[in-house]
């Protein structure tokens, strides 16, 4: 009889489809399942470990902390309440109150999240008596940061909420929690939070707590956040700040024999106390939104520009190295150089020195373009074809950390460009030779640096070889940082015998060429001004703006302490305003005070918004020759 | 012939086996469901478990008591017991005692019973003593309105309290099928259903529109086929699409006036039209995550965190295999699945094997509610089925439920035991 298998099969089909489901439940979508997180049985509470402290090079504080109570929200607890009376605790109006808890209903209506920020003190004391009336909510007590110093806000960052995106992806945090969001904050985010506690509970679906969640076996302890020591000399820091008043520009000193960041200044700054507490918002949109003086891009970091003159000195020595020039080789200049034959295929001058031959020597305490020029032409033309000499050339230079990111601990930087001979091959479609590209031999034309960059090559020339990776902690809870990266050197292509030469050019700049006058007593320097075009685009016409103020410097010259490199937006010669404020801060990290008040007086007094100012408004009307 | 005094002659101890495993797993769950820290004694008649405990103390005696009665009497009172128990659902009208919104308990000191869990068991003997009468034949319609009507008068009985339990009634169906009811019956609700949940799901115009296109294809196709098809079958084809129209008129119709809103979040949440897990849809919402909690091994018994924050609201009644599914995880439940399949399996074989009608017919019948428990039951639980709150049998928490399939499950078995006397 058929009828009887109708039953026998529907059995099996039910069986079957039961057990396929189950199967998808419990292993398929089981496997996700965290035990003790996310799930509305078990209630997680934290226990927030304090934020470790940042000190600089010498032990002084930087970062601290401070308490700050929150009002938090769990909208699945909320009973009926009296929302006046809540609103006027909390001095908020009724909307507000219903977009808030809106808020907080769309993240996840069983989990706490913050209500409200970062109440007032004397605010918090008032609620903490009344709030048992209000089911749901409660307060909770965080850390915020707490600057003394209000300095070297670029490179400490700040601390933020969480995005929803981290929030929902990291398990480790919880909306609401803050997060390193910048500088050394950012970057060390998992050394300064530490670890924060947690401790189950049991609960209902009523969601009363009916105890701890198996005894406490899943429970953990906070471990607090570990002290980073920076390798920022503060007052230097400061000190640079000071100097870079009613300025736009960046300065990166760097200790040559460790690679230790001394001051990384960026102008115009912030007072990093802004982006705390409860003026953190309104503030935070002030300084992101001011898009013309940017304060919070660091120029030490991420501003690329032409290094110019400074530029020279990796060419010397690159010609050095391949035996295209020696000490004893010169050239001639007759007011610059002529690469091609037509009117405007010439490059200028500024040396002075006409018709008579130039060595190594005057040519950079000169910064005289027609040799570096030639070298640089020697340099491509030795190989057989003009594209190989480019990339040998190219090869050269990203030897010294140009061209690719540096790879120091700070979260932002770029790149810069330092082209090669395929670039170019792309660019020209092959017809092209040294002469196309000239400009790279005076730090024109296509390369680009960022400051800390340059201050890196200062460094490898001040080790006369070799630099070590920039980096800005120095130890992490009293140990020195041991990262590889850190502690070895990297060296350069060009032997160390070839950079005594160019060491005693740039000496002389200090002592007779362009930067004399900002000579320090019984302190060698040596250094390279700079004074880089540039140019911006507007209705499609290419507008010359006053130059770039540039200068890189070691001292002392044997045994080299600081290596910097200071740029300056639109500040002119190299030697009007770069060239001071180096020597100024030379001498306050080497001597500690500065006495030469009146060059300090000069500097801070110069104030270049004039200028910057009619940049932004018509620079059509700037003649860039003159200031 | 005369029956053996020995009252556990010839019973089938598989079955008496999975019973007692049933139960007391399932015991163990309900356990596990409201146990509370704090009082630990296991007989206390003040807790859940303790209550329980008790009716499977007392639902022994009751075995024997079935167990002695001679298996001729079940035939010969069968008519009986079930006028009694139909007139035990009427006087709910006017002696029930409410609770849950439901005038569907009778209560006796400290006890309450609920007469439709019994009145299935009468149902299925009636059934069982109309169809095996030598003089019955089920191909004539007289003869199905009468099976019907047994069928029919306890379900709308019970339907005006507790539309669940009524359903289960539909499960007799199995047992007509199985004695020769034509299976139309069977494609023609099985067409309605999906008419029904097509209706819902999409809206009148859409259905509508898309039947007359499906059969427009349909005629056209069968013309094309055979020319002379449709000679004389004109009046049929436009008959179907006009029924089939003034259904799904009726349906929409019923749907959205006649049916309360509740009922209409249960099936549109079922169909996913409605996302709402903080009404409804909660119950379902938890009972999923508690038993996806569990994972392969489970938590292991009394281990379970939702179940003992008690998320899953009815969770030692209806909804008791969601602490199956948490704390003994997918082995465990699907090892329950399997149990019941396979005690269902051996009720239907042992009635195979059974040469009096009567005991084919009951056994049956007790497979088929059986089974109509666990689909309805289980597939709520994971998350298949709609919300219809029937309990599952000899597990979810419950005197008249437990004794009610006791009894049934015990009728059998002595039916069977007697087999070679009926001869």
């Amino acid at each position: 009889m058929q009828r009887k298998y109708l039953l026998y099969f529907l059995l099996a089909f039910v069986s079957f489809v039961f057990i396929a489901r189950l199967f998808y439940l419990q292993i398929i979508v089981g496997a996700d399942y965290d035990p003790v997180n996310n799930t509305s049985s078990i209630k997680v509470e934290f226990d927030y470990p304090e934020r470790g402290f940042i000190y600089d090079r010498n032990g002084k504080l930087l970062v601290a902390n401070q308490l700050s109570y929150d009002v938090m929200v769990t909208p699945d607890d909320v009973k009926e309440l009296d929302t006046l009376e809540f609103c006027s605790l909390l001095k908020i109006d009724k909307e507000d109150f219903k977009k808030r808890f809106k808020r907080a209903e769309n993240y996840a209506s069983y989990l706490p999240s913050v209500f409200l920020k970062q109440l007032a003190k004397e605010d918090y004391a008032y609620l903490q008596e009344k709030l048992h009336k209000f089911e749901g909510f409660f307060i909770q007590k965080r850390v915020i940061r707490d600057y003394p110093i209000k300095s070297a806000a670029n490179i400490l960052g700040y601390i933020g909420e969480v995005n929803s995106e981290v929030a929902k992806n990291d398990p480790y945090y919880q909306p609401g929690e803050l997060q390193g969001k910048k500088g050394v904050e950012k970057q060390y985010e998992e050394v300064l939070r530490g670890v924060k506690g947690k401790k189950y509970f049991q609960r209902n679906r009523l969601n009363k707590i009916m105890g701890s969640y198996k005894n406490g076996m899943y429970d953990t302890l906070a471990k607090s956040g570990k002290d980073l020591t920076l390798t920022i000399d503060s007052d230097l820091q400061q000190y640079g700040e000071f100097l870079m008043k009613g300025k736009r520009g960046g300065i990166v000193a760097i200790e040559p024999s460790t690679g230790e960041i001394l001051a990384l200044i960026t102008a115009p700054n912030y007072d990093p106390n802004m982006m705390v507490g409860r003026k953190r918002s309104p503030n935070s949109v002030k300084l992101f939104g001011d898009t013309i003086n940017k304060p919070m891009y660091d120029r030490g970091l991420q501003a690329t520009y032409a290094p110019g003159s400074p530029f020279k000195l990796i060419n010397a020595l690159i010609g050095l190295q391949e035996g295209v020039i020696d000490q004893q080789s010169y050239f001639y200049c007759y007011n610059g150089f002529r690469y091609g034959k037509r009117k405007h295929e010439f490059m200028g001058c500024h040396c002075e020195i006409y018709g008579k031959p130039i060595r190594l020597h005057t040519a950079i305490a000169k910064s005289c373009n027609s040799y570096f020029a030639n070298t640089y032409k020697k340099i491509v033309e030795k190989s057989e074809n003009s594209s190989e000499g480019l990339t040998k050339w190219s090869d050269h230079v990203k030897s010294f950390g140009l061209g690719n990111y540096l790879g120091y601990d700070l979260p932002d930087g770029k790149k810069g460009l330092i082209p090669n001979g395929k670039y170019y091959d792309d660019w020209y479609r092959y017809r092209w030779n040294a002469s196309t590209n000239i400009s790279n031999a005076i730090g024109q034309g296509e390369v680009l640096t960022t400051p800390i960059q340059l201050a890196n090559v200062t460094a490898a020339i001040a080790n006369r070889g070799y630099y070590y990776t920039p980096h800005i902690v120095r130890k992490i809870e009293n140990q020195k940082i041991d990262d590889s990266n850190y502690t070895t050197p990297k060296k350069t292509t060009i032997d160390s015998t070839f950079f005594e030469p160019v060491i005693n050019g740039m000496r002389e700049v200090f002592r007779t060429g362009t930067a004399n006058w900002t000579r320090i007593k019984d302190i060698e320097i040596a250094g390279k001004t700079g004074t880089a075009e540039n140019f911006i685009r507007k209705n499609g016409k290419k507008i010359q703006l006053p130059d770039h103020s540039i200068l890189v410097a070691f001292a002392p010259k044997d045994n080299p302490k600081i290596a910097l490199a200071v740029f300056i937006e639109n500040g002119g010669y190299g030697s009007n305003i770069a060239a001071p404020i180096s020597s100024l801060l030379i001498e306050k990290y080497l001597k500690g005070t500065v006495e030469r008040k009146w060059i300090e007086k000069m500097m801070v007094e110069k104030n270049l918004y004039s200028v910057y100012n009619q940049v932004n408004q018509n620079p059509e009307e700037i003649n860039a020759g003159e200031n | 012939m005369q029956e053996k005094t020995n009252i556990f002659y010839g019973i089938d101890w598989i079955l008496i086996i999975m019973y007692i495993l049933l139960v007391g797993f399932g015991w163990a769950n309900i356990y596990a469901a409201t146990y509370s820290e704090t009082n630990l004694t296991i007989v206390n008649t003040s807790t859940i478990y303790g209550k329980q405990l008790i009716w499977i103390l007392l639902s022994m005696p009751l075995i024997l008591l079935v167990l002695f009665i001679n298996t001729k009497s079940f035939e010969r009172f069968g008519s009986i017991l079930y006028l009694v128990s139909i007139l035990s659902l009427i006087g709910l009208f006017f002696f029930g005692k409410e609770i849950n919104g439901a005038k569907s308990w009778y209560s006796f000191g400290g006890m309450s019973l609920q007469p439709s869990e019994f009145a299935k068991v009468f149902t299925a003997l009636a059934l069982a003593k109309l169809l095996s009468d030598r003089k019955y034949n089920l191909n004539l319609v007289k003869n199905q309105i009468k099976a019907f009507i047994i069928i029919f008068l306890p379900t709308a009985l019970i339907g005006v309290y507790d539309p669940g339990s009524a359903l289960v009634f539909f499960s007799f169906f199995f047992a007509l099928n199985r004695e020769g009811l034509t299976l139309k019956y069977l494609i023609f609700s099985t067409i309605a259903i999906i008419l029904f949940l097509l209706t819902i799901a999409f809206g009148v115009k859409i259905v509508l529109t898309s039947a007359l296109i499906i059969l427009t294809f349909g005629v056209v196709y069968i013309f094309y086929r055979n020319k002379n098809y449709f000679r004389f079958n004109w009046f049929k084809v436009i008959m179907l699409y006009v029924v089939s129209s003034i259904f799904i008129l009726g349906i929409n119709y019923t749907y959205n006036n006649l049916l309360k809103q509740h009922h209409r979040d249960r099936f549109e949440i079922l169909l996913g039209l409605k996302t709402d897990i903080k009404r409804i849809g909660y119950n379902t919402d938890q009972s999923i995550q508690t038993i996806s909690s569990g994972g392969l091994l489970g938590k292991g018994f009394l281990q379970g965190d939702k179940t003992r924050g008690r998320f899953v609201p009815e969770q030692e009644t209806d909804y008791i295999f969601s602490v199956v599914g948490e704390e003994w995880g997918f082995l465990g439940s699907s090892l329950v699945i399997f149990l019941f399949a396979a005690l269902i399996l051996r009720v239907i074989n042992l009635s195979e094997k059974h040469p009096n009608k009567f005991g084919r017919i009951y056994g049956y019948g007790v497979a088929s509610i059986l089974f109509f428990h666990l689909i309805v039951n289980v597939g709520m639980v994971i998350g298949i089925l709609p919300t219809i709150g029937i309990p599952l049998p000899f597990f979810s928490y419950g005197g008249s439920s437990l004794w009610g399939f006791t009894i049934l499950l015990f009728i059998f078995i002595k039916i069977d035991a007697n087999k070679r006397y009926d001869l």
